[in-house]
């Protein structure tokens, strides 16, 4: 399994909405391509039959009553956000400027 | 009055229910208890004075009326960081939560509630539940009550330090990878992982959904019993929730106490034992063994060959799980919005990454980052499928150990707390302190923890892993109990912390000298 780079570091943290600063991937970087290095023995352990396992106990789909029952308000449910407007979450923009 | 903070749960129960104390009594004792040592040890991120003693009022009304709602109705408790609680502030650590106040109550909290428990506040945890020592709390670690130069292990470090300061007598903790286990082995406290699905996972912040599971944080097998009964059970809330009821553990924890283990099969992991334990920690888990011996044990060494790969496995399926968790964090619903610099009119998605580069720590960030090239397509197979398989040959080497065992048992934590500082930026080690807790987790399976002694060489609390087949938590409680029993007889008294004492009136001369410690 090949190393993990800087750049690559760079890229991940774009695929997880992360802003890395120059410093923060200098630092990050190499202690990931450690972390790496001590669990990649992981990729020979397991033979091609063993089944993986999501959970450890056997779970089978829940389904309740199809009945309304109460929940948070919309004053609730808002009562966290950032920035409210009539009664809705506030965001940024979310499309380009030309758009 | 500081001496009702020394007393156990159990105790403080009979006390209000003789009419000895009141709720009230209790619960201002706790918070003279948190204003006089917690300056030091930093166990509570946010104290509920008016909260608690507003509970405690009520309690002692119900009960001057006769109807108190159960046993430790009046007996106060402290909720790890991680847990919704309605009106009070959740934080789970991190600066990008700091100043939320959930609207609904997690139903572990529910419970406690419903049962009559004081809530005396919030405590401290690493970040999201990620680390091993409570250093990565963005509002700074918790001190160990034995040490204040050394860590309290986490991620529940400020709930196991809490309880061994007497700044409460119960609390909750949560655990995904040894955060209920491996803090009460280095702060001599007890605590328990319940089964997975054996207590509500409703209104837990979610780390690792597949591995995370709250319970009880105590300083007495006992008290951990009545907590975990209070707390456990079915949720429909909870799609995972087992939907049985739970075993009778106080009863199994009474029944431990009298010390007979007639019939009852030990077995030592091998792999959990020897190379990498410090000699005080492995000699005081050696003697507790030869106590279980005594008792009438019978011990088998059981070999759990792929135990040496669940540390590999966890740091990619946790890493996995955790990163699509926390994408949850974007800044538009709840929690911390920040606005990137030099940037005129930003969108929603450079607004994200700003909010996430400032409100993450750096463990938090590493883990996202591992989590999503774990899960990348042409490494998906190789990592986080592979870990997967070796979580089901993890399982069957529990289920193949509880064929010739009716417990397992080991060291819960390699070394006892180390100091603060030591290995923050060496995020190898601090995995390491996490090895004979984390195949519970994988396998799903219950975990208890209890104190075992000093570790000679440091004078510092050792603790011993007591390990069940899922649903079978009263064995915990019934073998814990046993030894819990027959170390307290060869002490004479229980363990308590040196520093910490003489109490109160010892808290001024601990502001002082100790100021230059870590913050």
């Amino acid at each position: 399994m090949p190393d993990i780079t800087r750049e690559e570091v760079a890229h991940l943290a774009d695929l997880a909405r992360i802003d890395l600063s120059d410093a923060e991937l200098d630092h990050l970087a190499p202690q990931l391509a450690v972390i790496l290095d001590s669990i990649k023995s992981i990729s020979e352990v397991a033979a091609d039959d063993i089944p993986p396992t999501s959970h450890a106990l056997p779970l089978t789909n829940v389904f309740r009553e199809d009945v309304r029952r109460p929940g948070l308000t919309a004053q609730e449910a808002l009562s966290g956000a950032p920035q409210v407007e009539e009664q809705r979450f506030a965001v940024p923009r979310i499309l380009g400027e030309e758009a | 009055m500081s001496d009702l903070t020394r007393r156990t749960a159990a105790d403080l129960a009979d006390a209000l229910a003789g009419g000895e104390t009141s709720s009230v009594e209790l619960t201002v004792a706790h918070l003279e208890r948190i204003d006089a040592v917690d300056g030091d040890v930093h166990a509570f991120l946010h104290v509920d004075r008016e909260g608690a003693l507003a509970q405690a009022r009520a309690s002692d009304e119900r009960r001057a009326a006769g109807n108190p709602v159960g046993r430790l109705d009046g007996v106060p408790v402290a909720v790890k960081d991680v847990l919704a609680t309605k009106g009070l502030p959740t934080t789970c650590g991190s600066r990008i939560l700091e100043g939320w106040v959930p609207p609904y109550d997690a139903t572990v909290v529910t419970r406690l509630r419903e049962a009559g428990l004081p809530i005396l506040g919030k405590t401290n945890m690493d970040e999201f539940a990620m680390g091993s020592s409570t250093e990565h709390s963005a509002y700074g670690p918790t001190h160990n009550p034995w040490d204040l130069d050394r860590i309290p292990g986490g991620s529940g470090g400020g709930s196991a330090a809490a309880v061994a300061a007497f700044e409460a007598p119960l609390a909750v903790g949560t655990d995904t990878g040894g955060s209920i286990r491996q803090p009460g082995a280095v702060t001599g406290t007890v605590g328990v992982k319940p089964t997975y699905g054996g207590v509500s996972r409703y209104g837990l912040v979610a780390l690792a959904n597949s591995l995370d599971q709250a319970g009880p944080v105590t300083r007495t097998i006992l008290d951990s019993a009545l907590l975990h009964e209070v707390i456990g059970g079915h949720d429909p809330l909870d799609s995972t929730s087992i939907d049985q009821p739970l075993p009778s553990l106080v009863d199994a924890a009474r029944a431990g106490a009298s010390g007979d283990m007639k019939g009852v099969r030990v077995g030592v992991v091998k792999e959990l034992t020897g190379e990498g334990y410090q000699p005080g920690v492995q000699a005081r888990f050696d003697e507790s063994v030869q106590l279980l011996v005594d008792a009438g044990a019978e011990v088998v060494e059981v070999s759990c060959p792929h135990f040496v790969h669940a540390l590999a496995a966890y740091y990619l399926i946790l890493p996995s799980e955790a990163s699509s968790n926390l994408a949850k964090f974007d800044a538009m619903r709840y929690g911390l919005r920040v606005v990137p610099e030099g940037v005129d009119n930003p969108n929603a998605e450079e607004v994200m990454r700003a909010t996430r580069d400032a409100g993450f720590g750096d463990e938090v960030k590493r883990r996202i980052i591992l989590g999503t090239y774990a899960l990348s397509s042409g490494y998906y197979d190789a990592y986080y499928g592979q870990a997967q398989k070796v979580r089901t040959l993890i399982s069957r080497d529990f289920a193949a150990a509880f064929e010739s065992a009716d417990v397992l048992v080991s060291p819960t934590a390699p070394t006892t707390a180390f100091k603060l500082g030591e290995k923050l930026d060496d995020p190898v080690a601090m995995y390491l302190n996490d090895i004979a807790t984390i195949p519970a987790n994988l396998a799903g399976v219950p975990g208890l923890s209890l104190p075992s002694g000093l570790a000679d060489e440091d004078g510092l609390p050792t603790g011993f892993q007591i390990l069940a087949p899922a649903m079978a938590d009263d064995r915990l409680y019934r073998v814990g109990a046993t030894l819990e029993a027959a170390l307290l007889d060869r002490w004479g008294t229980p363990l308590v912390p040196p520093e910490l004492v003489e109490g109160v009136d010892r808290a001024p001369d601990l502001a002082s000298a100790d100021k230059e410690t870590v913050r």
